[in-house]
């Protein structure tokens, strides 16, 4: 049911603040509304069940077991919430000077420092207001080194087939070629053909590692020479840092630039995409490109710098700070880790994901990369099933919510047929794995069994199997009175 | 897996039909459709655009994935296919008929190195895995 379906003329909320007539006098006639809008009329209580009975029906990790993992968002601490929501962080002036925010510039400053500490870059900017962010600025300031030295004949970066499809996005916003790099039957950057396409038109490589299928990338300071040694530079995409962090960092890989998705590893909310922070980290050659503001020192205290510090800045991508309330949250995760927790965090997402692919294919479930140990997250393909029982991967997803866990990713990435990429995160016990493990089995079970059963899930939530194929046909996001 | 032997195809998974006026129609095999599920939007190239052979000419979208399409020959854009804008579930009801645009070949010695229906079935099903 809609909100305005619940509408009913003259119902209101009780109003809380002083209402008075606007001055519409120098607002043109053409301009003005010959009626209200149709916005629905009802009381407060009714907005109140209304919002919380559609959050009863939803699966969101507070509920369920949400093997997405850090891919979409890890689980939010509430002190990290708690923290940021102090009225003093709350209730700043983003514009206000800089000598009345010495607190919250010295907790940016500080997750700055964090931030070089754990991927071993030597500068950081906050600046980005989403992952899909920092990458166009990381490729950006890729540009501008090579242009800052006169090397404008670079026009390609290098992007392996298994990457995000944000990487090849990026490259092409920032004005490059994307040259896609072919990978080898055990997941690696195919090596040979790496060699053969770099180039004096190479720009640089952007590489995931551990990569999108589930492994690390073994031949990585190889890689690393190739690139650099045809004059292009490396860059990280932060996606999977959450399997190695505090362990190894990607300044140590070789890497040159850096986003990072603070909510895929420092577990900042990402409800309905964002809002997100999207962090860039370089080298010292790279340092001067950075976006802005990147926090500085001054005397014993803080301040922003600006383009008088950085005449080299690729520029500003938002007001102010950046999503300083996401920035702030994630401050306070890493400050609650501390360094031992960060590298516990990536020996449990780890041993976790481990576990569930020893116990998934010890219950007849086929591993994509069988011969490799998976990272923080491990591929499974099930051509095999559905070429038996027509059962898809789309299907065991949509059995999964019956069972009461929220579905892994699927088809991607989409390099391995009917996947399924499966995360379950550090903070899950080996009771809920256990749990997750017995749901699959039965589902095998039912797919040998009885293929209809899973082929028509889910049953058990507040609506069946939506039709995809047509909601994305005639999408239509207006309400109209009926 | 229907392959029709009247067609040339690709690697990239577009099938060629030869018309009789000279100018190719361009779709995707059902191998294709069958792989990207259902398919929700198509971006088609313009009528009047030149492209290269090999070259990204339209976008197919489904619900899983979104696609390149290559021209399979180098040539000049004659016509998009406004049906299967319209309704772009027409190309997995019948990929064969769903052609998605038509090229007049600037190098029509191109055609001869596509490959035949054998070849590309073979492909295809190598993929499969």
């Amino acid at each position: 049911m809609l909100i305005f379906e619940r509408s009913r003329p003259g119902r209101r909320g009780a109003v809380r603040v002083p209402v008075r007539p606007g001055n519409v006098a120098e607002i043109p006639r053409s301009q003005l509304r010959a009626r209200p809008p149709g916005l629905p009329e009802v009381s407060e209580l009714d907005a109140v069940r209304h919002y919380t009975g559609l959050s009863q029906r939803n699966f969101s990790i507070d509920t369920h077991f949400y093997p997405l993992g850090s891919c979409t968002m890890k689980y939010n601490p509430r002190a990290c919430n708690a923290l940021a929501m102090l009225p003093q962080f709350l209730a700043r002036h983003p514009g206000a000077p800089a000598d009345t925010g010495q607190g919250f510039l010295a907790c940016l400053f500080e997750l700055q420092e964090m931030l070089k500490s754990v991927t071993g870059m030597a500068q950081v900017s906050l600046a980005p207001m989403a992952g899909a962010q920092g990458e166009f600025a990381g490729v950006a300031m890729i540009r501008a080194y090579h242009d800052s030295r006169g090397d404008a004949a670079r026009d390609e970066i290098l992007v392996p087939d298994a990457a995000h499809g944000t990487n090849p996005a990026s490259a092409v916003m920032c004005g490059y070629r994307v040259r896609e790099i072919p990978t080898d039957a055990d997941g690696n950057v195919d090596v040979a053909a790496l060699g053969s396409a770099v180039g004096p038109r190479t720009a640089g490589l952007m590489l995931t590692n551990p990569s999108t299928l589930g492994v690390f990338e073994r031949h990585i300071v190889g890689i690393g020479n190739i690139v650099h040694g045809a004059g292009g530079l490396l860059y990280y995409d932060g996606a999977n840092l959450n399997a190695i962090l505090g362990r190894v960092k990607p300044g140590d890989m070789g890497f040159d630039v850096i986003h990072i998705n603070l909510h895929k590893t420092f577990s900042t909310p990402h409800g309905g995409g964002g809002p997100g922070a999207g962090p860039v980290g370089v080298t010292a050659a790279l340092a001067p490109f950075l976006p802005l503001p990147v926090i500085g020192q001054a005397g014993a205290g803080f301040r922003l710098l600006d383009e008088r510090d950085a005449p080299l800045t690729i520029g500003r991508l938002g007001a102010h700070l950046g999503n300083a309330g996401v920035l702030l949250r994630a401050y306070v995760y890493m400050r609650m880790l501390g360094a031992a927790g960060m590298r516990r965090v990536a020996d449990y997402s780890t041993l976790n994901a481990n576990y569930l692919m020893a116990e998934l294919r010890r219950a007849g479930f086929q591993i994509a990369f069988p011969g490799r140990r998976a990272t923080h997250e491990f591929v499974v393909t099930l051509k095999l099933l559905r070429d038996k029982t027509g059962v898809t991967a789309m299907d065991v997803a949509k059995r999964l919510l019956d069972k009461g866990c929220h579905a892994p990713t699927a088809y991607f990435p989409q390099l391995v047929p009917e996947s399924l990429l499966i995360e379950p995160t550090e903070t899950e016990s080996k009771e809920t794995l256990d749990a997750f493990v017995a749901a699959m089995k039965e589902i095998l079970e039912e797919a040998r069994r009885d293929p209809q059963l899973v082929k028509g899930a889910p049953h058990a939530t507040p609506l069946g199997r939506l039709d995809e194929a047509r909601a994305a046909r005639d999408l239509d996001l207006t309400w109209r009175p009926g | 897996m229907t392959t029709p032997a009247n067609l040339k195809y690709t690697r990239s998974h577009e099938w060629v039909r030869s018309e009789a006026d000279g100018t190719v129609a361009v779709g995707i095999t059902f191998h294709a459709q069958e792989q990207l599920g259902d398919i929700v939007f198509i971006q088609a190239p313009e009528a009047g655009r030149k492209v290269k052979q090999g070259e990204e000419c339209a976008v197919i979208e489904s619900v899983k994935a979104a696609a390149d399409i290559y021209a399979p020959v180098s040539g000049e854009v004659i016509a998009a296919n406004p049906e299967v804008a319209d309704s772009p579930e027409r190309v997995n009801r019948d990929p064969y008929a769903a052609w998605l645009f038509r090229l007049r070949p600037s190098q029509p010695a191109e055609l001869a190195g596509l490959l035949d229906a054998a070849a590309y079935a073979k492909l295809a099903e190598s993929e499969k895995r």
